[in-house]
């Protein structure tokens, strides 16, 4: 087709589109332009003008435009410009210059979108559900859901039920019973609590200054958390923003520092991987350096026994739901409580499997939700002691050869040495049943029962949450020390022998693996490629130009509030590629760079979520952080101490597209094995942004344009529907289903396999000898020390009980051989914790999604075993045993205090024989800090027991947490608040 | 005989989760359903609530809890006191507060045996879950409960009452505070794991000089000679005998291995439930 007639019907299109559609005429009205499309030799060309919602159009040059589209030449501006059409060409054009644009970069943003709106405004979401009700549909972090709206507001949440039209479910056939899941998605509290999460008190519906706040003048920084503050118009709060964005990029690169939590709300494009990625790469900002914060001993200890490093050191899990319902006679769940914090998926699953009469044993201090609902032996070490407990059960292996001598001669190296130590051959320590019991006060008949039960049985470990790893005693002080011996359990048992494996029935479904659709962390629209998964299948899949940073320094996140005030701090790199990865240093400064000048804050979870936050506070009242800008939901913990807030919506009040529990390559690779069906939905805008909030996206967006860097953002006017339309394209689902249909619908069940091509069970492979046969494609090809396919990523290529790749780095909390240190905080082995003799556990809560949920008016906050009010207040619960309530004479309900050096909290008691004497457990999982006095150095009445955490490393050279076990004391608390601080931040 | 909804929850299977009572705060809170129900007050009220009850102590701990609701009594205590024909029974089994006739009478919140209707302070109308009666009559097969429940807790069931009667008989099931005869349209499974006692212990023998854990001795519980209950122990030589009233007294344990070695006691079951501790075997 002709340049000229393609032009000629692009006005004739615009035109018509203003005739059909009311909403698209509504917005030609909004601006008076005229645009213009040209080559770039002005050789030919068509102006269009939009002049009170008319438009005009001619052919040939104007005199005066107020933008101009120019083209190479002819045949780019065709190919450009005929539908359908190409991203793949239209990003070539865009990054070699054979597209160009000329006019105020907003105005070109706003030309873009209206000619891209003219394709979309057609299209059509939800289902008329009749009486004026539409269901839409959402993916949120409980789990894909149903919204029915009504008059613009949410009437009601509810779980995903498939109907006839979706696909079918699959089925496992087991000693002679079927089983098949329940046809919806479950959901977690969180996922059923939104719409008083959206409608919340604490919502923020308005750009705010604080009070005392001057960006050209007195900016009070010693007042923020203190001062309250005042609405402002998104045009002054943008204004200041962008200020100091100038004033910090005149100071040097790395000046702006971009900080965000680990989540967000579900969302390929809304994640922080995504919209705040690009912004960020865009901006050039210092980046925050996360830890592998809930993997922690599978990545620093765990992965150098076995690698799987780009799972961060946890085991496969391929093929585990069926192998373990055929085969297995007994399942160890070891701080592993999957009922907790990942919904409901796996539940259906550990209902069969006890249905099936397999025996259930559950290691824990506290008898977790799983525990009580599964019943079995329950074991509660006392905490952090665990692996004196698992190096015990080895001695008893050893000492009777109830372990797997076949597997340990073939596919395992250094069993001699390691088989020495536990006999006390090389220490003259026995680590035996007895030895065990000193330490863990498990009664030494107890382990040899469990032992040889084991020895003889076919054993599950599920290990941690997802029992292939995750949370749990790895993210205490002995982490590292627990996630090597759950491997080293699993490799003397034979881990892959048929009902021999790691799992707790949480991951493993028979899905279908080799169906394609992006996972959040392949960092939808960032272009970011190192950062994120993009580069495995996001970049080609769907075309997009990559951004990249040009800062090179990190903050490691837990020595944040050290390096603003101390000018320094270094961590250890995340960096999955590869076992030595870990060994890497990065930290603040980098030569050549900037000190930090503003923090973009984005979210508000530090003070509930980050160790002794304490520390926090005194960083935001510092004139060595001269501006703090937070883009939240809610007023939270965090909001407040800032200088400018930007009210960002949620999840139903913008546009976007995700699979559950999809993370994508690498990390947590096919994450989605969780479920029982995949589903893919369309986060359907369902209402309109409360107040003036807007989305993210459209938050950086207008920052952008401000920057003259609009269209680089949005790739030329891209919205967040053309982006979930692009994500949609990408994915194999476009070649099951069609845009429309599943925009309309709003979701998409993706069919299971045949019972043929499900995935082989994983570690099978490796145990029988066999080349890699699981389909994930780790490690890297260059990582194999024979050939490809064969054996581990560790240097031998076997299963290493002396982990020789610790031998390059010289962390003395982790030497090659796992040896038992009680690294963990002990009053009797330490004098200076003398007044603090109870062992405080703060696992994630079961209600909300870490502080997500726990907003003021949300329904959690109604759940007494999560808060409890008092005097008007709702307090968060605090679980404590009957002796050492009786001691403190404190009943359920009581206020109590729970303090040590670093912080004092006031929570709620329950009183239960749940946990033994000395354990209390409370969870980090507070939206609110409410300081009884001078915040940062008085009790917290909101229930931040993260303050209570060290924010030490596991181990020297790690960048690692370990809040799962701290010491501290606790009263009833009095109403009357003397505690300070003890040591200097 | 016409067909009458029940609700059947099963003890066993609940976890505290909380979604019945989430869900039910999302259906209500700041949703009217006029002829059924006023919205619900934002804080306080729990329609549906979880009662709690542990039984055991350390390692033999169970966490036992159930939902709690509106029984919708085919007796209903709260229609006796209700002025005005404030409450109805609707044919489907369904009871029904009206919003309108209801208010200022609270004496309908204290007659309920179940403390299961809450009082809005501010519209001053007594308020209780309506078994989604609103959703019912516009084709849903079962109320948001059973819908957002992960552990199969709900099972919704449309029967004559007849048939109800005999499902009850089938499946064992009980109802809260039978005694009140209010005739509860709400049925319980397993409700033992809330009201019951048990008696357990962990059985130690010595073998070879060791202190080991004693699989497979006979636990047998008896009452003035008549045997109540009786288990084995298992691989950690732990036993617990379930079912038992609370309150019910004395009895008479008895724990034996074939091989030899015994031990026995006397126990009494008052309102807690019992783990005895270790208990070693006398050659």
């Amino acid at each position: 087709m002709k340049f000229t007639i393609i032009l000629w019907g692009l006005v004739q299109a615009l035109r018509l589109a203003t005739r059909i559609y009311p909403k698209f005429a509504e917005r030609v009205k909004e601006r008076d332009v005229i645009a213009q499309f040209k080559l770039k030799d002005n050789s030919a060309g068509r102006w269009i003008q939009f002049k009170g919602g008319k438009i005009k159009s001619g052919s040939g040059l104007h005199k005066n435009p107020d933008l101009s589209l120019f083209f190479q030449n002819k045949a780019i501006a065709v190919e450009f410009l005929t539908p359908p059409f190409d991203q793949l060409t239209r990003i070539d054009a865009a990054k070699n210059f054979k597209v160009g644009m000329e006019g105020p970069d907003e105005l070109v943003v706003w030309f873009a979108s209206t000619l891209t709106y003219m394709t979309t405004v057609g299209w059509k979401s939800g289902t008329d559900m009749g009486d004026g009700v539409t269901r839409y549909t959402n993916g949120t972090n409980g789990g894909p859901i149903f919204v029915y709206v009504k008059d613009g507001k949410i009437i009601r949440i509810t779980p995903m039920e498939f109907d006839d039209d979706d696909a079918e479910s699959w089925t496992i056939e087991a000693r002679g019973k079927k089983f098949t899941p329940p046809r919806k998605t479950s959901l977690a509290a969180h996922g059923l609590a939104l719409k008083s999460m959206v409608y919340s008190e604490d919502r923020i519906l308005s750009p705010m200054k604080r009070v005392d706040f001057d960006v050209d003048g007195e900016r009070n920084i010693q007042n923020r958390g203190k001062s309250e503050f005042v609405p402002i118009s998104w045009d002054e709060a943008l204004d200041i923003v962008v200020k100091e964005i100038r004033r910090s990029k005149a100071k040097g690169r790395g000046a702006i520092f971009a900080n965000s939590g680990s989540h967000h709300q579900w969302g390929n494009f809304g994640h922080y991987l995504s919209a705040f990625g690009r912004f960020t790469n865009l901006l050039g900002c210092t980046k925050m350096m996360g830890s592998p914060d809930s993997w922690e001993g599978w990545f620093w200890g765990a992965m150098h026994h076995w690698g799987n490093s780009m799972r961060l050191g946890t085991p496969e899990f391929y093929g585990t739901v069926e192998d373990c319902l055929k085969e297995t006679e007994m399942m160890v769940f070891w701080s592993s409580d999957p009922d907790k914090t990942y919904g409901y998926e796996g539940t259906v699953r550990r209902a069969w499997a006890k249905e099936l009469g397999i025996k259930m044993v559950h290691i824990d201090p506290y008898l977790n939700h799983t525990a009580a609902l599964l019943g079995g032996k329950w074991f509660a070490p006392k905490p952090g002691t665990d692996a004196a407990f698992a190096q015990a059960l080895c001695h008893v292996w050893i000492t009777e050869g109830t372990y797997d001598k076949e597997f340990v001669e073939k596919r395992t190296e250094g069993f001699e040495e390691w088989k020495d130590y536990i006999l006390g051959l090389t220490d003259n320590t026995p680590k035996d049943p007895e030895w065990q019991e000193k330490e863990t006060g498990i009664p030494a008949r107890d382990l040899r029962a469990l032992a040889r039960e084991w020895g003889r049985k076919k054993t599950y470990l599920g290990a941690g949450s997802w029992g292939c790893g995750l949370g749990g005693a790895g993210r205490g002080p002995m982490g590292a020390q627990w996630a090597r011996m759950m491997a080293i359990l699993g490799a003397m048992q034979g881990y892959g022998r048929p009902g021999v494996n790691f799992g707790n029935l949480q991951f493993g479904a028979p899905v279908d693996f080799s169906f394609y659709f992006p996972g959040y962390a392949e960092g939808g629209m960032s272009g970011e490629l190192t950062q994120s998964a993009n580069a495995a299948n996001n970049y080609q899949r769907m075309p997009h130009i990559v951004t990249m940073s040009t800062v090179r320094q990190a903050i490691p996140r837990k020595f944040i509030p050290e390096a603003i005030l101390e000018g320094r701090a270094l961590g250890h790199l995340t960096d999955v590629s590869t076992i030595q990865g870990q060994f890497m240093k990065v930290g603040y400064p980098a030569p050549g760079h900037a000190k930090i000048e503003m923090m973009y804050k984005y979210g508000s979870s530090s003070m509930g979520t980050q160790m002794d936050s304490n520390r926090y506070i005194k960083m935001y009242q510092s004139e060595k952080l001269p501006f703090v800008v937070n883009q939240s939901i809610w007023w939270e913990g965090e909001t407040k101490y800032a200088d400018i807030v930007l009210p960002a919506c949620t999840v139903f009040e913008h546009d976007d597209i995700g699979e559950w529990y999809n993370v994508g390559a690498g990390y947590v690779h096919h994450m989605y094995s969780m479920n029982n069906h995949r589903v893919i939905s369309m986060q359907h805008q369902c209402i309109e942004p409360l107040g003036e909030s807007k989305s993210d996206h459209d938050i950086f967006l207008e920052i952008m344009k401000r920057l003259d860097m609009g269209a680089m953002y949005s790739e030329g006017g891209n919205t967040e529907l053309d982006w979930c339309k692009r994500a949609f394209d990408s994915s194999d689902m476009s070649k099951h289903t069609t845009w429309k249909q599943f925009l309309k619908k709003g979701y998409y069940v993706v069919p299971p396999v045949s019972e043929g091509t499900r995935a082989p069970t994983g570690n099978r492979w490796f145990y029988e000898g066999r080349k890699k046969d699981t389909p994930e494609p780790y490690p890297l090809p260059a990582d194999y020390t024979g050939n490809f396919g064969d054996g581990l990523q560790t240097q031998s290529g076997k299963f290493e009980f002396v982990a020789t790749s610790l031998n390059n780095i010289d962390d003395s909390g982790r030497p090659p051989l796992n040896k038992y240190m009680p690294t963990y905080e002990d009053p009797e082995r330490d004098e200076n914790l003398a007044g603090f003799p109870l062992q405080l556990l703060t696992p994630h809560t079961r209600y909300p999604f870490h502080i997500m949920g726990d907003e003021k008016g949300c329904t959690i906050r109604d759940i007494k075993d999560h808060r409890v009010r008092v005097d008007g207040h709702e307090y968060l619960v605090a679980v404590i045993s009957g002796t050492d309530a009786e001691d403190r004479g404190i009943k359920s309900d009581d206020l109590i205090r729970l303090w040590n050096h670093r912080g004092s909290v006031v929570c709620a008691a329950y009183v239960t024989d749940r946990v033994q004497p000395g354990v209390v457990s409370a969870p980090t999982a507070s939206a609110e800090y409410r300081p009884a006095g001078e915040p940062g150095n008085s009790t917290d009445l909101g229930g931040c027991v993260n303050m209570l955490n060290s924010s030490e490393n596991m181990t020297e050279h790690t960048h690692s947490i370990k809040p799962n076990t701290t010491l501290i004391q606790m009263e009833k608390w009095t109403g009357v608040d003397t505690w300070q601080r003890a040591e200097a931040v | 005989m016409s067909k009458k909804w029940n609700l059947v929850v099963d003890v066993a299977r609940c976890d505290n989760c909380r979604n019945c009572f989430l869900a039910t705060k999302d259906e209500h809170i700041g949703n009217d359903f006029p002829g059924y129900t006023a919205a619900q007050p934002e804080k306080e009220h729990s329609w549906v609530d979880i009662k709690h009850k542990e039984r055991g102590s350390y390692p033999i701990v169970e966490a036992n809890f159930m939902p709690v609701m509106c029984n919708h009594c085919d007796d209903a205590p709260c229609m006796k006191v209700a002025k005005d024909n404030a409450i109805k029974k609707r044919d489907d089994g369904i009871v029904i507060i009206d919003p309108e006739k209801s208010k200022g009478q609270k004496a309908i919140v204290d007659a309920c045996p179940y403390g299961a209707v809450y009082w809005n302070e501010e519209k001053q109308i007594p308020q209780a879950w309506i078994f989604d009666a609103h959703l019912l009559d516009t084709g849903w097969t079962k109320p948001r409960v059973q819908q957002s429940c992960p552990t199969e807790v709900f099972k919704t069931l449309k029967v004559d009452d007849k048939k109800m009667q005999q499902i009850q008989e089938e499946e064992g099931l009980s109802v809260l505070l039978p005694d009140e005869g209010t005739r509860p349209r709400v049925y319980y499974k397993n409700l033992h794991l809330m009201t019951a006692c048990f008696v357990s212990g962990s059985v130690v023998a010595m073998i070879d000089g060791v202190d080991e854990c004693a699989e497979g001795a006979d636990a047998v519980l008896k009452q003035n000679g008549n045997e109540v209950a009786r288990t084995t122990t298992d691989v950690f030589g732990e036993f617990k005998l379930d079912k038992l009233p609370p309150g019910s007294g004395s009895y008479e344990l008895e724990v034996s291995m074939s091989s030899g070695g015994k031990y026995s006691a006397e126990v009494n079951v008052g309102e807690d439930n019992i783990y005895l501790g270790t208990l070693m075997l006398n050659s």
